[in-house]
């Protein structure tokens, strides 16, 4: 599953973050930021409009994440 | 500071850091007020750099680089960061010690980067920042267990509470500078964190109970919106209003030193020049200060606090999809008040190019300054009927002119991205800070530095073109026995004269092609030049009868539609160029202006001329 389309407040972790196409600066900056494997992380908001972007809340760190940029993130759910 | 040994001596620190670390803070407590702000040659990147004298009596340099979060640098201020910690920077050597500030309540991001920082293998240290907001969350940290781990020592800092950095000032001034133990190993640096928080932090909670109420209301689809507007309504009403008396009280000021110095000076083209060209060229400069002050007092303070993102995260979708970011809002919504604050506030746009896409389009924001020409013509030839039962004519044609200047900046902006072709994606990945007390010291000295960037950099441009403009409406003076307005045989007025070519498709007479020149300066004073051309004392209800007779409708809603898009500002042209350190933007921006200004003119005059107004 895609974070971006994971709902909201299921707890989850990260399996990986894909990359789009071969230099892609969000991809690497998302693993920066500590989007890594085994991480748990939840969404804890989405904004008002077309529920984009979307909050993530990840180690001690609240995010504000696209839809596009979360699309990157494979998930799965933390209590499966 | 002239003697060699004392420069020989000299420390220098560079404080790095994540953003939102309290590295700011942190700078000017150390520095105080002992700062200098400049850019960094070649780009708009703002370069701070303090000095502080060690307890020893060591000269202390310390540089503030930009927040980043990591070496691996996505935007032109972490390279900066990136280059000078590497020592690759052109005019930057590179620091004697690197102090990475760490917020101590966001170790799990900010302790990555700081092993990253470990990595370069240079003498460093670690100040854990915001101790007291941790202690405040029963965050327990073990200093030693982390500084052993670490391998370069680590020091407590609160940066908002006086004496905060006592410690880390004298550590460093006793500190051998030697590489970091453990500086070539490697792995993942997410590991060693997990590794590091495990056994030397102590966390209750994730995040601060605080920060998930206060984000519960203030993110909420409903409340989250109503509160986002009655900020923005505060902002706009301290902008537009508050501002206002202190405004006019620098207007009657300049007005009422002028009228003196014009009495006690001899009458003549030296009074002429001191009371019309410099008196007012300096009243022009300075009346944009309150403003200023007022939105960056706002903005400085809804930054720190952390509201500014959360404003940000929840127009996001909106702004995109006009080709912008949530982070545009602000200093378009300003931008109706003044463009010039607008601009300045577009520097908290991380990306560069939708800042520059939000500079481009903030004049097209209807500013005060067209009210005065607004309510001229409006008054003059709107007549007052009711429409659809309930609303004023006149409040209708006032209402359109503000929604042409929105749409027509979403539609630019629009074309912008699509003349831009720029198919990459703008990242957001915007983080949400802890709420916190904004500090005054820290808003204090953020509106200093904004003060002077706008006096100084921009003041001068401002100053020099109304001296210019004086010049061109005073020279050469009317022949003798003239009847019509001196300003008629000014060179001015022969541009005038030479425009109204070019503006006779668009229905503008010679007088307003003339008074359009002397307006440059400003749109307000357009209205007085007219007056002027007019033969008048300046009275705008004589001035408003004699349109109302001599011009056409079709003349006036033309020039209506000419003000929407004109960019009748020398003052927005000069923060353009100070912000875009460009003068290629200053010529785009007058070249769509001027272009749009002349298409919305012709088609308005001639389609209102065909309908018979």
């Amino acid at each position: 599953m895609r974070l971006s389309e994971l709902a909201v407040k299921v707890p989850s972790i990260v399996r990986e973050v894909e990359s789009l196409g071969d230099n892609d600066v969000i991809a690497r900056r998302l693993r920066d930021l500590g989007f890594v494997a085994g991480e748990p992380l939840v969404i804890v908001a989405s904004a008002p409009m077309g529920g984009d972007p979307l909050l993530v809340q990840i180690g001690f760190t609240r995010f504000a994440l696209r839809r596009s940029e979360a699309a990157r993130v494979r998930v799965e759910r933390a209590d499966v | 500071m002239s003697d060699a040994a004392t420069i020989d001596n000299e420390l220098r620190l560079a404080l790095v850091g994540n953003p939102n670390c309290g590295k700011t803070a942190l700078f000017n407590q150390l520095t105080g007020g002992r700062q200098k702000v400049a850019n960094y040659a070649g780009v708009t990147i703002e370069r701070k750099e303090g000095f502080y004298t060690s307890p020893s009596g060591r000269s202390v340099r310390v540089l503030d680089l930009p927040g980043t979060y990591s070496m691996d640098a996505a935007s032109p201020d972490e390279a900066i960061t990136r280059d000078v910690c590497k020592g690759l920077h052109a005019s930057e050597p590179l620091p004697d010690l690197i102090v990475c500030v760490a917020d101590a309540t966001n170790l799990r991001l900010h302790l990555r980067f700081a092993l990253e920082l470990r990595a370069l293998g240079r003498p460093m240290v670690l100040a854990l920042n915001m101790m007291d907001a941790a202690k405040r969350r029963g965050i327990v940290i073990d200093t030693i267990e982390l500084e052993r781990q670490l391998g370069f020592p680590v020091i407590e800092t609160i940066a908002v509470r006086q004496g905060g950095s006592v410690d880390l000032v004298q550590r460093i001034d006793n500190l051998k500078l030697t590489v970091p133990e453990h500086a070539g190993k490697g792995g993942s640096l997410h590991a060693q964190v997990r590794e590091m928080l495990s056994s030397a932090v102590t966390m209750p909670r994730l995040t601060a109970q605080i920060d998930d109420t206060l984000d519960r209301w203030l993110l909420h689809p409903v409340f989250g919106l109503i509160a986002l507007a009655a900020v923005m309504f505060l902002i706009f009403q301290a902008v537009f209003s508050w501002a206002t008396p202190i405004m006019d009280l620098i207007d009657t000021g300049t007005t009422a030193l002028g009228v003196w110095v014009g009495n006690v000076l001899p009458a003549g083209l030296l009074n002429s020049l001191i009371v019309d060209g410099i008196i007012a060229g300096l009243g022009g400069v300075i009346v944009f200060l309150p403003q200023i002050l007022m939105l960056f007092l706002f903005i400085l303070a809804l930054e720190e606090s952390g509201y500014l993102p959360r404003a940000a995260f929840l127009l996001d979708r909106l702004m995109l999809s006009a080709g912008l970011t949530g982070r545009s809002f602000i200093p378009l919504l300003s931008s109706f008040a003044c463009a010039i604050p607008g601009i300045m506030a577009a520097r908290s746009i991380q990306d560069s190019r939708d800042r520059l896409t939000t500079i481009l389009v903030a004049p097209l924001m209807t500013c005060s300054a067209r009210l005065p020409i607004y309510t001229l013509l409006i008054a003059a030839f709107i007549p007052r009927n009711t429409v659809a039962g309930i609303f004023n004519l006149q409040g209708v044609v006032l209402f359109v002119l503000y929604a042409a200047g929105i749409v027509s900046a979403l539609a630019v902006a629009y074309v912008i991205k699509r003349v831009r072709k720029d198919t990459t994606e703008h990242a957001l990945m915007m983080e949400l800070p802890s709420y916190r007390m904004p500090h005054p010291r820290d808003v204090l000295i953020g509106l200093y530095e904004r003060a002077m960037i706008f006096l100084r950099r921009v003041g001068g441009i401002i100053f020099t073109m109304t001296v210019l403009l004086w010049f061109l409406s005073t020279f050469p003076g009317a022949p003798e026995g003239s009847t019509d307005p001196a300003i008629n045989y000014s060179i001015a007025g022969t541009l005038g004269h030479w425009l109204s070519y070019i503006f006779a498709p668009i229905g503008f007479n010679w007088q307003i092609s003339i008074a359009l020149v002397p307006g440059m300066a400003a749109r307000e004073v357009v209205v007085s030049s007219l007056a002027t051309v007019y033969a008048l004392s300046g009275n705008a209800e004589n001035l408003g009868a004699i349109v109302a007779s001599q011009w056409s409708l079709a003349t006036a809603l033309s020039l209506l539609a000419w003000f929407v898009f004109a960019p009748q500002c020398i003052s927005t042209l000069a923060i353009i160029k100070r912000e875009t350190n460009s003068w290629r933007y200053v010529w785009i921006t007058l070249g769509y202006l001027f272009g749009l200004a002349y298409l919305a003119s012709l088609l308005t005059y001639q389609i209102s001329k065909a309908l018979g107004a």
